[in-house]
């Protein structure tokens, strides 16, 4: 029998003030097993502390149940108290009584109810616990990171410095991700490309960093310190080893009509390509779905042109497996499909874009060599509306509910830097608000209002009606004056909302790493652990978490290589002792454990066994201590009940079960 | 059924198996039982018609611990149980020599006897040598018939197909019975209300009394210790601390065999209460076929089943949450 020590805490007013906690600790003592009880103002306190290691000395307690907050709060803080007071970690068990109970509740006595139910499902858990022992495992030191962006690059940088190695996996051709997209960059003004530049040159110069582009995550197995992905490197149908970049194929190409994703669409490109003059790799790829010789299999000019000999129609993709400790995600993200909002009419004018498309029109690689025109007609823009929130802060399910966070501050640049350019041109803005929390970011929104004579009209666009002369008839309504406005437009800009990137879906799967409802990775705690990920040994680097912009994300990206190299640094992980074990003379050896472990840790093994004098050679799940992550799967699909977890066994979690419903 | 005893006796002799496992005739005109042949002289007690409706694949994991192989009739349902138990290492396909048996419909006494058939002394036209149309009755109270059709199994009207999943070689003309929809029965429960469901499985349930007949029967529950039967967990106990409780042990049965299994219809079959118990089991196969595609347990033997694999395509937990 345990002797089981009970210690209920106030949390201040958390939760005395819904919860009668000396009423708790008194039903505590109540309890089979419960020798000791009491309750305390702090108990996560040192005072606190101190009372638990005087109960576990005095009462020669077996077992400790602390009443307070969630286990992920301070689990670990008691579990080192009674550590330290020479208990077994794993013989203390948390009741959160505050987050399932006292947060929750508002009736003291319906919260004093259900505080006692949980108490007493932690004490009938412990008196069914064993002593633990934490193994070890090692760390692998090399990192992965998923996305060549900024946030990639510069998280890859970061680790790669501190002397680990770091690996880019990135889906496209070349890395450098939106921000080579962008013209000039708030609040400065300066050229995205030629901040960016330097740093993609550094990343694929560093001699700890390797670039896989063109390349996706196929499959991710084992945990943090040692995961094995499979990286599927797509084939370029071009050798990198024998190209230099010479760019004759791509003049050479008869093929020019696939839509360049660079340009947004908005001009082709030819079918062997690079993204931009400043990739990296400075490697074409073909895109076999456009290329003639893929099509019809007549064509084969590049090859014929190329001196280098580089074209391999044959190539085909490479899986590579490769070891890493840590993961970091950085996969950035894309603009909304705007399908759901065709009042802007977005669909049916050319001269309708995103500003992201506006990005590359300003841009002297853009499709109008950096001239603001109409891409109707090509014509000089007289007036130019920007709207606002398309898609963001949306409380219907066509849109995002969130705040994209980026909008107002590139709106502001390009309203102010097309009136700086074409200053004959009128600027209208609709909006919502203006937000600009940032630093010199309101002294920036104020320059276009006061001195670029941008106009700001808050209030909504209902509709965008193209016109028989191809302007556009913009119908919007000004809040401040309380009016409709009617207003021809050349051009329209639609400040579209931005959401994670699609593929994220499946590669969070991949990691078990969390998602939330709008698709963005979840972070282990939002104020305390805000770029990793629940999962251990995955980080989190920019827009793949939340909306943000450049800045931002460089911090980001900084802060997750910082925790990615605090586990690189280390040579042992300590293990989590709560790991499966099969009871060979229940197993089946049917296999089921094995198809749903996540981690490979169950094999089979033919394996003699005595039952009850039958002695036999069988086929049994044996299960590998240091790959088993504790999640239990198996024991719930386990038909024979053979398969249980240790620390939170079967007949724990129905002694739990029995407690709350007695 | 000679040409099966025929060739039984043949492969006997050559030492191609050491045993048959087939039927042999029971007390009465209508039971025929499962049964053991070591050889030719013991073959002339072996049977083979409408009546033997026994699965005979869950006996092939006992038969794969003997030595030699073991001749196993298998009906067509029969080999989905048996790719199944391939599946998951219960069975050992190199100790079996499958002979697929021709199938027409099997039988159920107790419809003969709904009838209001008693007294039978015995039973013609159940030999399924024919169409299997008639069945002629010898009764104490004179010649009875009754139409082949009304009185089969249940599951012989929802009939998965005359064609054998795994054998060796077959014997016998297969017929293909269904005459109804699968999930007709399911769906008319799944529109009760609650309180409607709860009392129609209150009703049934409650003619229970823990005989442990479908366990012994189905080839799913092939546990070498059930969770009913161990003092390892608190299952068993559970199950029996009062009339409610002693209903969680069809539903724990149900979960266990969710996804594993065929819809072989033995739960019901052997009940002696007539409780339909392959409802339970008819409605995880929906509710599988709807969220994750049509899968049925058995088709084949690697195969991944979905409640045990990941996929994702995989319907989203809300959207099982919401099915109620």
């Amino acid at each position: 029998m345990q002797r089981i020590g009970v210690f209920v805490c106030h949390c201040g007013s958390n939760i005395a003030a819904t919860v009668d906690v000396k009423k708790v600790a008194e039903m505590a003592l109540m309890e089979p097993g419960v020798v000791h009880s009491e309750d305390y103002q702090y108990m996560c306190s040192e005072a606190g502390q101190a009372k638990i290691a005087a109960a576990i000395h005095e009462k020669g307690l077996t077992g400790v149940v602390v009443c307070s907050c969630s286990p992920r709060m301070h689990e670990t803080t008691f579990r080192k108290a009674a550590e330290r007071a020479g208990l077994n970690p794993y013989m203390v068990e948390i009741a959160n009584i505050r987050e399932h109970c006292s947060w929750i509740h508002k009736d003291i006595e319906e919260g004093t109810k259900k505080a006692v139910i949980l108490m007493r499902a932690a004490v009938a858990k412990v008196n069914l616990n064993a002593p633990l022992q934490a193994g070890e495992s090692r760390v692998t030191k090399r990192a992965l990171v998923i996305g060549g962006g900024i946030a990639g690059i510069q998280t890859a940088l970061d680790i790669a410095d501190a002397g680990y190695e770091v690996d880019i996996v990135e889906k496209t051709p070349s890395i450098g991700g939106r921000m080579s997209q962008l013209d000039k960059t708030f609040p400065t003004l300066d050229c995205s490309a030629c901040i960016l530049t330097p740093k993609m040159v550094e990343a694929s110069a560093h001699e700890k960093i390797k670039i896989y582009t063109y390349s996706e995550v196929e499959k991710v197995s084992g945990f943090v310190g040692d995961f094995m992905v499979d990286i599927r490197k797509k084939a370029r149908s071009v050798d990198m080893d024998k190209c230099t970049g010479c760019g004759v194929c791509q003049e050479k190409c008869p093929s020019k009509k696939a839509p360049s994703e660079f340009n947004r669409g908005l001009n082709t490109r030819s079918a062997i390509y690079t993204p931009f003059a400043q990739a990296i790799p400075n490697v074409p790829v073909i895109d076999r779905e456009a290329c003639i010789k893929f099509k019809t299999g007549k064509c084969g000019l590049c090859s014929k042109v190329c001196q280098a000999g580089a074209i391999d129609y044959d190539q085909q993709d490479e899986i590579i497996t490769e070891k890493y400790g840590a993961i970091v995600v950085a996969t950035g993200f894309d603009t909304i499909n705007l399908d759901k909002y065709d009042e802007y009419a977005y669909s049916q004018s050319k001269d309708v874009i995103t500003s992201l498309e506006l990005e590359r029109v300003m841009n002297a690689a853009g499709p109008t060599h950096g001239h603001l025109e109409r891409l109707s007609d090509g014509k000089a823009p007289k007036e130019i509306v920007f709207i606002q929130c398309v898609g963001s802060r949306c409380s219907d399910d066509r849109g995002k509910p969130y705040c994209s966070k980026i909008c107002c501050m590139y709106t502001a640049k390009h309203a102010m830097l097309i009136r700086d350019k074409y200053p004959d041109v009128n600027v209208t803005v609709f909006y919502i608000d203006v937000r600009t929390p940032g630093k010199n970011f309101d002294e920036f929104y104020r320059r276009a209002v006061e001195q670029y004579g941008v106009n700001y009209i808050k209030g909504q666009v209902g509709k965008v009606i193209p016109q028989p002369d191809g302007k556009l008839l913009v119908q919007g309504s000004d809040l401040l004056d309380n009016r409709q406005i009617l207003k021809e437009a050349d051009m329209v800009v639609l400040a579209t909302a931005i959401e994670p990137n699609p593929d994220v879906r499946k590669i969070a799967t991949m990691l078990t790493a969390s998602i939330d409802t709008n698709n963005f990775l979840t972070e282990a705690h939002a104020k305390l652990r805000p770029v990793e990920s629940p999962t251990a040994g995955i980080f989190l680097s920019g827009v793949c978490q939340g909306p943000k912009d450049i800045p931002e994300t460089v911090a980001q990206a900084g802060a997750a290589a910082v925790k990615a190299i605090g586990l690189l640094a280390k040579d042992k992980l300590l293990t989590n002792p709560c790991t499966a074990q099969s009871d060979i003379l229940l197993c089946n050896g049917c296999s089921t454990c094995e198809n749903v472990c996540p981690y490979g840790a169950i094999t089979y093994e033919d394996k003699e066994v005595n039952d009850h004098g039958i002695r036999e050679t069988r086929r049994v799940a044996v299960v590998n201590n240091a790959l088993c992550q504790g999640c239990g799967a198996c024991t719930v699909a386990c038909p024979s009940g053979a398969m249980d977890l240790q620390g939170f066994s079967n007949r724990q979690i129905i002694a739990e079960v029995d407690a709350i419903c007695r | 059924m000679q040409e099966l005893i025929n060739r039984a006796k043949e492969l006997l002799a050559d030492g191609t198996v050491a045993r048959v496992l087939g039927w042999k005739a029971g007390d009465l005109p209508y039971n025929p039982e499962p049964a053991y042949f070591e050889t030719a002289e013991a073959m002339e007690d072996f049977v083979y018609n409408g009546f033997c409706g026994a699965n005979l694949s869950k006996y092939m994991i006992e038969a794969s611990r003997l030595e030699g192989k073991t001749l196993v009739c298998l009906k067509p349902c029969d080999t989905y149980s048996f790719n199944q138990l391939i599946k998951e290492h219960r069975v050992d396909r190199e100790k079996a020599y499958i002979v697929g048996v021709g199938c027409k419909g099997k039988l159920d006494i107790e419809k003969v006897k709904k009838q209001g058939i008693k007294g039978i002394e015995s039973i013609g036209g159940a030999e399924i040598a024919d169409e299997a149309e008639t069945l002629t009755i010898q009764t104490i109270y004179g010649e009875k018939t009754c139409a082949y059709a009304d009185v089969m199994l249940e599951r012989c009207h929802v009939c998965k197909g005359k064609d054998h999943m795994v054998y060796d070689e077959i014997i016998g003309e297969s017929k293909e019975t269904k005459d109804a929809e699968r999930f007709d029965e399911v769906a008319r429960i799944e529109a009760m209300s609650p309180q409607e469901k709860f009392a129609f499985f209150q009703k049934e349930l409650s003619k229970c009394i823990r005989c442990n007949a479908c366990r012994n029967a189905c080839p799913a529950c092939s546990c070498r210790k059930c969770v009913f039967d161990s003092n390892k967990f608190d299952s068993s106990q559970k199950a029996n601390v009062d009339t409610f409780e002693e209903k969680m042990f069809h539903i724990i049965r149900a979960f266990h065999v969710a996804g594993r299994c065929t819809d072989c219809g033995e739960c019901s079959r052997v009940c002696p209460q007539g409780i339909p118990l392959h409802l339970f089991n008819r409605k995880f196969i929906k509710d599988i076929d709807e969220l994750y595609g049509e899968y049925q347990a058995g088709e084949d033997t690697d195969s991944k089943a979905p409640l045990t694999n990941y996929t994702f395509e995989d319907a989203e937990p809300s959207i099982v949450g919401k099915r109620g």
